[in-house]
């Protein structure tokens, strides 16, 4: 580059070592612009600003680069999943038909295994695997039989696909619900 | 000159010319051959509305049919431009409509379109037949209303992606029953229901209607109906695509869509309940365009629809999809061409489906004739980036969207350089490249090196210094436009490419390092740039001169007075650089 061109960034007798660190400063907090100090130069980091973590994505203005009435979209198609509720299918070994819940309804695992209770009319098993009673199992995206109650409930809500439940004897090898 | 052809051969052979550049070429041979073209020239593009003057266009060409133009940078699409910048189309209706009453089309893109424009178009022109308004907005339903009323041969009205204030339905209504013209119609981005009676009755009396994009509001028990009124359909978009499970609407649904044999392209989705979709089955293997990017559908009904759809050349698809679908896409579209796979949760921190580079990287092994990407994701390698360079050297436009802007290698922890600079190395007809990720200087020296054919460029969160932006405007020959936002470059490479700049339709510069002084300068050295500096903290000049400018946008213009249309946020800078300012 022509050396004629050579402006700078900050103040005269102000150094590399400001313009370095508003390049790191760029790149660790984006949206931190406005974190300038009033003389115009980029604000220096101390040492322990440049180990913290970035700051979080999720305010950047603009980004990601999703035109507006696609995030719309996104949102409405959440808004739609969370309005139209979550029914799965439920079968109780040895029952002639199964039945359809919603699992939106229940706001945690005792309130849906009670409700399967007065729903199938019968008890199901709390705590440990007891070989008596009935237990709870989940068939989940990958296909897979598991026991209710492992993951915490949001993440059992998104990837319950049906239910299933077992005769105590069946179920040996499922291990305890929590 | 004694063996000069009579001007109306000449005007014969221009005829034959539809292109701008080969248009250009002609006018510049001679004298005569300007005149005799600039008189027989029927369509025109303005890349970029402040590039010239509605009376500089109006004074070269003075018979016009077609105008095509476009206003608000790119970046507008994500907020990025304040409201209130400008592009407003009035300016130009106005001057349009007593200059040339013949003008048939008026295509627009990201302008300000009132409703004022809308009655002065439908008033002005006898013979309108095109009115396509893209990303536009300011306009509501009645500006419609006033389209539909008084253009006795309209032919296409497409108002894609537009933002329109909705008022009512009512506009359709508005299509006398001498109407038979329609071609096309697009009005997905409206909110309103229309009247389905009236709707039904204009497709039914339009016989060359190929086009039809219905919007959400219009229900799935209504599509049936539609359709078989217009079986000559070659691009349809549905409006929701959901109703009640019952046989007889599904066949309802399925006899209607088997007699449409020319169906080509499909979009609309919205609410799919998948059970509909066999419904489309008959057609599919006429599809070529399918935009289902507001569909969310489980990836095995989306395979399974896919695999219908063997001669599927372009694909817009929400990210549902997964990396699954996408091996199935490769494994049964060869023909595809183009591929956009947006987010369904853009702003979740964590990845809620399984959808990674991995994606990509098959239907870029499985697709040969892939030449156009548009990718979201979470997660990038170099080792992806070089695999999908290697097995397509064909790409001509490249866009990956990270979610997290400065992601690096999520393998190596490096930063994206070398896999995209095996993109720009190995894929030499690249014309458009949009990178995200943790990136350095160095992937701008090879992105300078090796991308002579690039002509658009975004960058966003990268490069180190001033040199990054300096391969770039150095190395790239081919260049039109850039646009950078959140990155480290300043005054130092603007200044040394100024000359480029003139060369370039524009230059957008957001959130980085260029000074007020720096763009006085440039405007100083540059007379014919218009060098804008969008800035809301008020008058630049209360800021030291070392101070980066918020937005700074610049442009080539032959238009030399200065934006009489601008905000009180927007500064420009003209030759003397003095500072003007409303």
């Amino acid at each position: 580059m022509p050396a004629d061109l050579n402006l700078r960034l900050g103040l005269p007798g102000s150094d590399q070592t400001d313009v370095d660190a508003a390049k790191s400063n760029k790149r660790a907090s984006p949206e931190k612009a406005e974190d300038t100090a009033s003389n115009g130069v980029p604000a220096a980091k101390s040492a322990d600003d440049h180990e913290t973590a970035p700051a979080p994505k999720a305010q950047i203005v603009g980004w990601p680069p999703v035109k507006s009435y696609r995030k719309s979209t996104a949102a409405a198609v959440k808004k739609a999943e969370a309005e139209s509720g979550m029914y799965v299918k439920v079968s109780m070994d040895g029952a002639p038909y199964l039945r359809k819940i919603d699992i939106k309804l229940y706001n945690g695992y005792s309130h849906l295994l009670t409700a399967l209770e007065d729903m199938f009319k019968l008890s199901i098993e709390r705590e440990g695997y007891k070989g008596s009673e009935y237990a709870p199992a989940y068939e989940d995206k990958d296909g897979d039989l598991m026991l209710v109650g492992d993951v915490p409930w949001e993440m059992f809500m998104s990837s319950c696909k049906r239910l299933r439940i077992m005769r105590g004897a069946d179920a040996r090898g499922l291990g305890c619900a929590q | 000159m004694a063996y000069s052809f009579p001007e109306e051969v000449l005007e014969h052979v221009f005829s034959f010319l539809s292109s701008d550049r080969d248009r250009n070429a002609v006018s510049l041979v001679c004298k005569s051959w300007y005149d005799i073209e600039r008189w027989c020239r029927r369509r025109i593009f303005v890349g970029n509305c402040y590039a010239v003057s509605p009376e500089i266009v109006i004074r070269r060409f003075p018979e016009l049919r077609a105008v095509e133009m476009k206003g608000k940078p790119h970046f507008a699409d994500f907020n990025l431009v304040p409201e209130g910048w400008g592009a407003y189309a009035y300016p130009w209706i106005a001057a349009m409509a007593e200059a040339y009453p013949f003008l048939e089309e008026i295509k627009l893109k990201r302008m300000v379109v009132t409703d004022e424009s809308l009655e002065l178009i439908s008033k002005s022109y006898k013979n309108f037949k095109v009115l396509v308004l893209t990303s536009c907005e300011g306009f509501t339903t009645d500006g419609l209303a006033s389209i539909a009323a008084n253009c006795r041969h309209l032919r296409e009205l497409d108002l894609r992606e537009s933002e329109v204030e909705d008022l009512s339905g009512h506009w359709l209504s508005h299509f006398p029953d001498s109407c038979t013209s329609l071609v096309s119609l697009n009005m997905s981005c409206l909110g309103s229901e229309v009247s389905f009676s009236a709707l039904e009755r204009l497709v039914a009396r339009s016989p060359n209607l190929r086009t039809l994009r219905l919007n959400r509001a219009v229900p799935l028990e209504r599509l049936a109906n539609l359709i078989r009124r217009a079986p000559q359909l070659v691009e349809l978009g549905t409006g929701a695509y959901s109703a009640e499970i019952r046989s007889d609407t599904f066949s309802n649904l399925a006899d209607a869509f088997s007699a449409c044999k020319q169906l080509k392209t499909l979009s609309g989705f919205w609410d799919v309940v998948p059970s509909y979709l066999p419904a489309m089955y008959s057609v599919c293997s006429g599809i070529t365009s399918l935009n289902l990017s507001y569909a969310a559908i489980p990836s095995s009904d989306l395979v399974k629809l896919i695999n219908q759809c063997q001669n599927l050349q372009r694909l817009w698809v929400l990210d549902y999809i997964e990396d699954s679908g996408l091996d199935a896409l490769a494994a049964s579209c060869k023909g595809l061409q183009e591929l956009r796979v947006f987010p369904s949760d853009p702003f979740g921190a964590e990845p809620n489906v399984p959808l990674t580079e991995q994606g990509l990287v098959s239907v870029s092994e499985g697709c040969p004739k892939l030449e156009s990407v548009l990718y979201f994701c979470r997660q990038m390698s170099n080792a992806a980036l070089i695999a999908i360079a290697k097995n397509r050297p064909n790409f001509i436009r490249f866009r990956l969207c990270i979610i997290d802007p400065q992601a690096p290698d999520y393998l190596t922890l490096e930063p994206l350089d070398t896999g995209f600079g095996a993109i720009v190395e190995n894929c030499k007809e690249l014309r458009r490249l949009s990178m995200t990720g943790l990136l350095t200087d160095r992937v701008f020296k090879y992105i300078g090196s090796h991308a002579k054919k690039l002509e658009m460029l975004s960058v966003a969160f990268a490069g180190d210094s001033d040199l990054g932006l300096h391969h770039v405007l150095s190395g790239c020959d081919s260049l039109r436009k850039l646009e950078i936002r959140d990155c480290p470059f300043g005054d130092k490479a603007l200044l040394a490419n100024a000359a480029k700049l003139e060369t370039m339709r524009s230059l957008w510069m957001s959130s980085c390092f260029v000074s007020f002084g720096a763009c006085k300068l440039l405007a100083q050295k540059m007379p014919r740039l218009n060098v804008e500096v969008i800035d809301e903290r008020g008058p630049p000049e209360s800021r030291p001169e070392g101070c980066s400018v918020e937005r700074v946008y610049v442009y080539r213009t032959v238009d030399s007075r200065q934006r009489l249309d601008r905000p009180d946020f927007v500064w420009t800078l003209d030759e003397d650089s003095s500072l003007r300012y409303s």
